[in-house]
């Protein structure tokens, strides 16, 4: 029994929807359940699951739901309507109190506010940035999917206004301590980053953290600011920032590579500042992330010693099999990229680090495999992987079919924001692939602090069965060592 | 601006962002955000010109620097060149086809006015042939009407000057609520009341106010809108604060002392007389933002029975049309809403000044008439600040701690945010004749403001 509805003039934002719709389906007697924008994206997977779609809007709302009986879809549909009404706002209520403000010109104009968070839409992203830039406020924008152009204009803009503005697809930032977006929770401390890579910055402050040094400002600037197009202009902005800025005394730019003439720019420009500027380019012949942590701990005169793993018994079977390795941060699958390819040879990715080793459309592995769930191609319409592991999940438990698998390479990231269990998520999968003779390796980045607890998450993956590192650059050098090197057909 | 510990942060799109500093103690000001009502690329188009905040702080210091003075009454054919044959009408051109029935029974009613017809039918007739007769908005010609908004050449007006910026605005003498022209209405009551309105008020206004300091209109409105008048369907402290100011010179006049008690008894007895000096004085105001290249502020709201027309600052005097909306609110007499006629009249010129809907809450009196409780009232000049691009001290709102007026409707935050600007209304009649049949509230249709973005956008590829 099947209901399809569209509900007009109620906007909730995906990652609530995406609450609502599992909440929902986890009903006893429901089948599936979509509680979604009408997006192009979620029409075709609402018809995906065989429901007749209307045409509809984006800015309608779509109740789809297959139930065993025409009781249990009532159920159904009245728990839409809780949940719905659950994760709405509540609403001033006082005499006279003022409504909810609807624009962030609006929302910065009725508050102290420094800095604003947009995670709106990528193609609606520019115009609540640019509201934000002009309101004065340092902008974070979590969005991915923005247009380049529209990069360029609002980090000129931002320039032009004195404030920084960090992304788009900036997924983390730490402003003296407040965590946004994908933040891990770290002692305050000296070092000061600027990063144009999320996970690789939660990779560093983790390390860092668990070192004993903490970190003044982690400033996000984009995966693209170091491009040839967008030319450093954020982080030069950020460098000059933590120059000025008193906590800190040490500053670290995480990048991949960037373009060679950008890259020149920016040492030039950080060689002209007082404190002095570490660089760590992820790239090949370049340190990996632990490499630049341990460099970093002791320039802050801390003292170093190697992350913390915990290991067990090797799986025995599918010794010839390859690598695979599914991730859900992107710099965190770069790192890994660059050690495997190394000792093994081509590595298939979405995102990968020779134009040859691309993946097909249908991303199907071949030989050894790395994917970056977090790649815009895969977040387009859902929420990202360190929210609903869901997508990765699915691949893990496949990738346990594939005959071809020998072993299995997982990055997990705890912080602010990330999913509140993510090693229970991964428990059965991790079971079902140690039982298949797979040995699983994790990275796992988090904190003491964080909320989700380090020690917790590392205990209950190295229970269901895998290897948990805290240095993602040890975890994928051994899982190297696991495939050996036979392992998968280049 | 340096870097530190953030106390709050604005936050617009996933809400558990917002959840997560909250748990760590930082003040959150949520957005509550929804996509935009237009189309993106012109959204982004728009946000990211250059030029625009700079033209929108232009365009709100203009406005707040225009002034408007009452400097004569006078009729139509003098004060505009209004020929024999010659109409106005509120909101954006219509052709006879497509007008409403208030429109028509409104232009029926100055055609027999004019004595250009000897009965409803004949002038229907001829206005329908186009024979010798034409109209116009009134805005073309920088004036203002209210309702239908029908002004012909034998007709009075005010006729206002802002100093400032050397431009004039001129709007009819208001008639009176009920069966009125304005509404629609075109019997031997509303002639007889015409004629006496040209043959009497309107000389006797021209004499007092040729004989005295030109009335400050704007003052008076500061002071109304401190006195629980909005100035869109509730004139009353400024009905009676005009008169203050023209009573000696009437009395002084030397005409008829029946003649002056008529008409004092006319505007005193009329809550609405006002209204009509609101307008033009609105009119001033917003014209004072018209024509700066970038700006996404309305300059003009009018509608005239069947579509609703607006005009910004940044596309001259282009109008962006769609059909009209009806009000909902409260009915005279019998009268329900079947018979109400959609949205209609120049005199939401004063929303666009900042004053009426987007004032609501400096009058609370009249909320229930609108059909709505004191907390919606306050509740809704709030939320026009966040679609407005200032605030003018000049009509400051004490239940607000004398918060400006919101002013300056910008066309992208009306677009980004799904929030249209209020308005409070009168209701005309569906059928031609008919006249008020209640009053109540009305929004512009969405899709006024998305062209209009849309030809801003097209401005930004061309500058």
């Amino acid at each position: 029994m099947r209901a399809v509805e569209l509900r007009r003039g109620s906007y909730v934002d995906s990652v609530s929807l995406m609450q609502v719709s599992r909440r929902v389906s986890g009903l006893e007697g429901v089948r599936s359940a979509v509680v979604a924008m009408a997006t192009d994206l979620n029409l075709d997977l609402a018809a995906g699951l065989g429901f007749e779609v209307p045409p509809a809007s984006p800015n309608e709302m779509l109740v789809a739901v297959d139930a065993a009986s025409a009781d249990v879809l009532d159920a159904a549909l009245a728990e839409v309507d809780t949940a719905l009404g659950e994760s709405a706002r509540p609403q001033a209520s006082g005499f006279g109190d003022a409504p909810a403000p609807v624009t962030v010109r609006a929302a910065a104009a009725r508050t102290q506010a420094t800095v604003a968070l947009i995670s709106t839409p990528g193609q609606y992203a520019f115009a609540d940035a640019v509201d934000a830039v002009d309101a004065g406020l340092h902008t974070m924008v979590f969005s991915d999917n923005v247009p380049l152009e529209q990069e360029v204009a609002l980090k000129d803009r931002a320039a032009a206004a004195g404030v920084l503005v960090m992304g788009p697809d900036c997924g983390t930032a730490v402003l003296g301590g407040v965590g946004l977006g994908f933040a891990n929770v770290v002692r305050p401390g000296p070092v000061g980053i600027v990063a144009a890579s999320g996970t690789g910055a939660q990779q560093l402050m983790t390390l860092l953290d668990g070192a004993g040094v903490g970190v003044s400002h982690c400033l996000g600037v984009g995966g693209r600011d170091l491009s040839a197009t967008v030319a450093g202009r954020s982080t030069r902005q950020a460098l000059d920032l933590l120059d000025e800025d008193e906590a800190t005394s040490l500053v670290v730019v995480v990048s991949k590579p960037p373009e060679p003439s950008v890259a020149v720019a920016v040492r030039e420009h950080a060689a002209g500042l007082a404190t002095p500027v570490l660089f760590a380019l992820l790239g090949p012949g370049e340190p990996d992330l632990t490499t630049t942590a341990a460099t970093v701990v002791a320039a802050a005169g801390g003292t170093w010693a190697a992350p913390e793993h915990w290991t067990g018994a090797v799986g025995s079977g599918r010794r010839a099999g390859a690598l695979r390795g599914l991730f859900a941060g992107g710099t965190l699958c770069d790192e890994a990229m660059l050690l495997a390819s190394a000792a093994l040879g081509p590595v298939r990715s979405n995102i990968p680090l020779d134009p040859s080793w691309a993946l097909g459309d249908d991303l199907a592995s071949v030989g050894h495999t790395m994917i970056d769930f977090g790649d815009d191609r895969l977040t387009r319409g859902r929420p990202h992987p360190m929210i609903d592991g869901s997508q990765r999940v699915q691949r893990l438990l496949a990738e346990v079919e594939d005959p071809t698998t020998g072993v299995l390479l997982l990055d997990v990231v705890l912080g602010l924001n990330a999913a509140p269990d993510p090693a229970s998520e991964l428990a059965g999968p991790l079971h079902a692939a140690t039982a298949a003779g797979i040995p699983v390796v994790t990275s796992l980045a988090g904190t003491r602090d964080d909320p989700q607890g380090l020690r917790e998450q590392a205990a209950r993956l190295n229970e269901a069965g895998a290897w948990v590192f805290l240095s993602n650059a040890a975890a994928a050098r051994c899982a190297v060592e696991l495939t050996g090197p036979s392992g998968g057909d280049g | 601006m340096s870097l530190g510990t953030p106390s709050v942060v604005v936050t617009a799109g996933a809400a558990m962002f917002a959840d997560a500093l909250a748990l760590q103690g930082v003040g959150v000001s949520a957005v509550q955000w929804q996509p935009p009502a237009g189309d993106p690329a012109s959204v982004a188009a728009v946000m990211g010109d250059p030029r625009r905040a700079a033209a929108n702080a232009r365009a709100l210091e203009a406005m707040l620097g225009a002034q408007a003075h009452l400097v004569d009454v006078l009729p139509a054919a003098e004060a505009l060149g209004l020929e024999r044959g010659q109409f106005l009408h509120a909101g954006p051109p219509v052709e006879w086809e497509r007008a409403s029935g208030p429109l028509r029974g409104a232009l029926i009613g100055a055609m027999l006015f004019e004595g250009l017809a000897d009965s409803p039918a004949s002038a229907e007739q001829a206005l329908a042939a186009g024979a010798g007769v034409g109209w116009e908005p009134c805005h073309s010609r920088g004036a203002v009407g209210p309702m239908a908004g029908v002004v012909s050449p034998s007709m009075w007006m005010f006729c206002l000057r802002d100093e400032a910026n050397g431009t004039t605005s001129w709007c009819s003498l208001n008639e009176g609520l009920g069966k009125v022209l304005r509404y629609g209405a075109y019997d031997e009551e509303v002639l007889s009341r015409l004629r006496w309105m040209s043959d009497v008020l309107g000389p006797l206004l021209q004499q007092a106010v040729r004989g005295q300091e030109p009335v400050d209109v704007r003052a008076v409105i500061s002071q109304m809108v401190q006195m629980g008048d909005e100035g869109h369907n509730r004139n009353r402290a400024g009905t009676l604060m005009f008169l203050r100011e023209v009573l000696p010179a009437l009395i002084d006049s030397g005409r008829p002392s029946a003649d002056v008690a008529a008409a004092v008894r006319f505007v005193a007895g009329n809550d609405h007389f006002f209204l009509n000096l609101v307008m033009p004085a609105c009119k001033l105001q917003t014209a004072a933002a018209a024509g700066i290249p970038g700006s996404s502020v309305v300059t003009v709201m009018a509608r005239n029975g069947t579509d609703f027309g607006i005009q910004t600052a940044g596309t001259g005097d282009t109008w962006f049309t769609a059909p009209a909306n009806t009000p909902e609110g409260l009915f005279l007499g019998a009268f329900g809403p079947e018979d109400a006629n959609p949205d209609i009249g120049d005199s939401a010129i004063t929303e666009t000044a900042g004053l009426g809907g987007l004032s609501m809450a400096t009058a609370p009196a009249i909320v229930r008439f609108v059909g709505g409780a004191v907390p919606d009232a306050l509740a809704t000049t709030q939320r026009m600040y966040d679609i407005t691009v200032g605030e003018n001290p000049a009509f400051a709102i004490p239940i607000l701690e004398f918060r400006g007026a919101p002013t300056g409707i910008d066309v992208t935050s009306v677009v980004r945010s799904g929030v249209l600007p209020q308005i409070n209304t009168g209701m005309a009649g569906r059928v031609a004749g008919t006249g008020q049949v209640g009053a109540g509230l009305v929004t512009p249709p969405m899709a006024c403001f998305t062209q209009a973005l849309d030809a801003l956008a097209g401005s930004v590829l061309r500058s």
